[in-house]
């Protein structure tokens, strides 16, 4: 049976083919059911997997920017140490700018731990130095070992050990829900399997009469692939439906940088979940094939 | 068109039939007998494929049944007409579209079968019945329905099963002058059936051969009818 002249099948207008299936039964009902209930998930799955893969975007970008060099030495030794790191700085290949953060900058920094009132020239507090990489970088690696001769209490944070983790642990989660699209389809699949099944099973009489009447295997195939492919179609379009409203009606972020409220779709990501119903048709497309053919070779 | 050359049929060890030698040449009108139970059913579904023999030969159209794969054999069947007994309609059709079923599925331009589907059904005297659904019918017109159907394709042999068992002599007398029509016609007949009368009439109208089907074998019946 040829797989192109089942697809044409399944769009001609003559709707003869599917007509012998009766339309009455419970599998109906299942296959759109299912169908929409896992495009539903699925537009969730999608949408948590580009979040996610936006906030690595995101996580990666904002923290490869920002380097800090960060200065601990006794009081009497910080100002000298600060400026010897300045001077490095000032020599060192990639570095576009490097600025000394003022008290109330720190202050500002440390207010969501300590409050707004921290008396910060009375703590032992070091020194930060904020830096600016021009497009090519620095050697992180050379800046550190000339610190180390210069400022031995310059500590050159890059943030990768902070990088590294967020971004890791958000590409995860774009797996995750790539895995979660996987698994859902494979569940469409088998569900239509066993609806089709089922179909088959209960219009045993149809089949004989058919085949009674010179009706070739792949003519009775066709007939239930049509049918069930259309009913996950139209299920999967319903489910998309209510999955975009669902996700639409989300709080908006205020944040970009919070998760939970980052959760849908931006801009042209909106299409994405479109081509869901087209999927579980092409997913009841081949499990009806498989089980339609599987069950009339069982009959022969 | 169909041919038996020691064919025999088991089925769970006992057998059927066995060293079935017979030739249904075009054109000619055969009349299948027996007690109910005796297998006439089983040896018209050797004659349309749907079973195949566990011995001998068994040629349709000229090809081994054995050696015909389903697609084969699904061609071969749109040049056969079937009557069941049970007539065996899709119920959730209209009488119309069972009729055209066998055009449809051979890929016909409906609009082309339209006038001969007319035709047809206004031979077997349904044309008042078009939209009815099978279930709908009574007897005498699921028999006339189902005639319809097997000759809607202009079958080369038209194999009926009891074609009158579920209707009145005079149906059955109607039923029979459709079918000697269509011998007429050149149509390869075989009817079962346990009707003696039916065969009797028959004869008046037709060179009819009989063949009884007796302790497993499937003989020239005698001159008794």
């Amino acid at each position: 049976m040829s797989i192109l002249a089942d697809i044409a099948a399944i769009f001609s207008r003559d709707g003869q083919s599917d007509r012998v299936v009766p339309k009455t039964g419970y599998t109906a009902t299942l296959t759109v059911f299912t169908s929409g209930a896992m495009a539903f998930l699925t537009v969730f799955a999608l949408a948590l997997s580009l979040a996610a893969d936006r906030l690595a975007d995101r996580w990666g970008e904002d923290l490869a920017k920002s380097v800090t060099i960060r200065i601990s030495a006794p009081d009497n030794q910080l100002a000298a140490q600060t400026s010897a790191t300045m001077k490095v700085l000032e020599t060192t290949t990639g570095v576009a700018s490097a600025r000394v953060l003022s008290d109330a900058e720190q202050q500002e920094l440390l207010a969501p731990w300590f409050g707004p009132d921290v008396p910060i020239a009375d703590l032992p507090i070091p020194r930060l130095i904020e830096i600016k990489e021009t497009d090519a970088g620095f050697d992180a690696a050379g800046l550190r070992l000339r610190l180390q001769v210069e400022a031995p209490g310059a500590v050159l944070d890059d943030h990768t050990r902070w990088r590294q983790p967020l971004t890791l642990a958000a590409e995860r989660l774009r797996l995750l829900g790539m895995t979660s699209i996987i698994l859902i389809a494979g569940a469409t699949a088998a569900m239509i399997t066993l609806a089709a099944n089922a179909a088959l099973a209960a219009n045993l009489q149809v089949i004989r009469v058919l085949r009674l009447i010179g009706a070739s295997d792949s003519y009775i195939a066709r007939a239930f692939v049509r049918r069930f492919t259309l009913r996950a179609i139209s299920g999967a379009l319903g489910g998309t439906i209510l999955g975009m409203s669902a996700i639409l009606l989300l709080p908006e972020s205020t944040d970009d940088k919070i998760f939970l409220t980052g959760l849908g779709f931006q801009s042209g990501q909106w299409a994405s979940p479109l081509v869901l119903p087209f999927l579980a048709g092409v997913v009841a497309f081949f499990a009806t094939r498989f089980a339609s053919n599987r069950a009339l070779r069982k009959l022969s | 068109m169909i041919e038996f050359k020691g064919a025999g049929y088991s089925y769970g060890g006992k057998a059927l039939f066995s060293q079935v030698d017979l030739e249904m040449a075009p054109g000619s009108f055969h009349f299948l007998t027996g007690p109910s139970g005796v297998g006439k059913s089983t040896f018209l579904k050797l004659c349309y494929g749907e079973l195949r023999p566990t011995e001998g030969l068994a040629t349709l159209f000229g090809r081994d049944l054995g050696s015909m794969n389903r697609d084969e054999l699904a061609v071969a069947r749109q040049n056969i007409g079937v009557v069941h007994q049970d007539c065996q309609f899709l119920d959730h059709l209209s009488l119309y579209e069972n009729i055209g079923l066998p055009t449809a599925i051979a890929g016909n331009d409906p609009l082309k079968e339209q006038a001969n589907l007319d035709e047809l059904i206004s031979w077997v005297g349904l044309a008042e019945r078009v939209s009815a659904k099978p279930p709908e019918l009574s007897g005498g017109e699921r028999q006339r329905a189902a005639l319809a159907r097997a000759v809607i394709m202009s079958p080369d042999i038209i194999l009926a099963d009891e074609p009158t068992g579920n209707v009145d002599w005079e149906m059955s007398q109607k039923l029979l002058r459709l079918l000697v029509e269509l011998n007429r016609m050149g149509k390869t007949i075989l009817i079962a059936t346990h009707d003696l009368a039916l065969i009797r009439a028959a004869k008046t109208h037709v060179q009819a051969r009989v063949l009884r089907i007796s302790d497993n074998r499937i003989q020239l019946a005698g001159a008794d009818l």
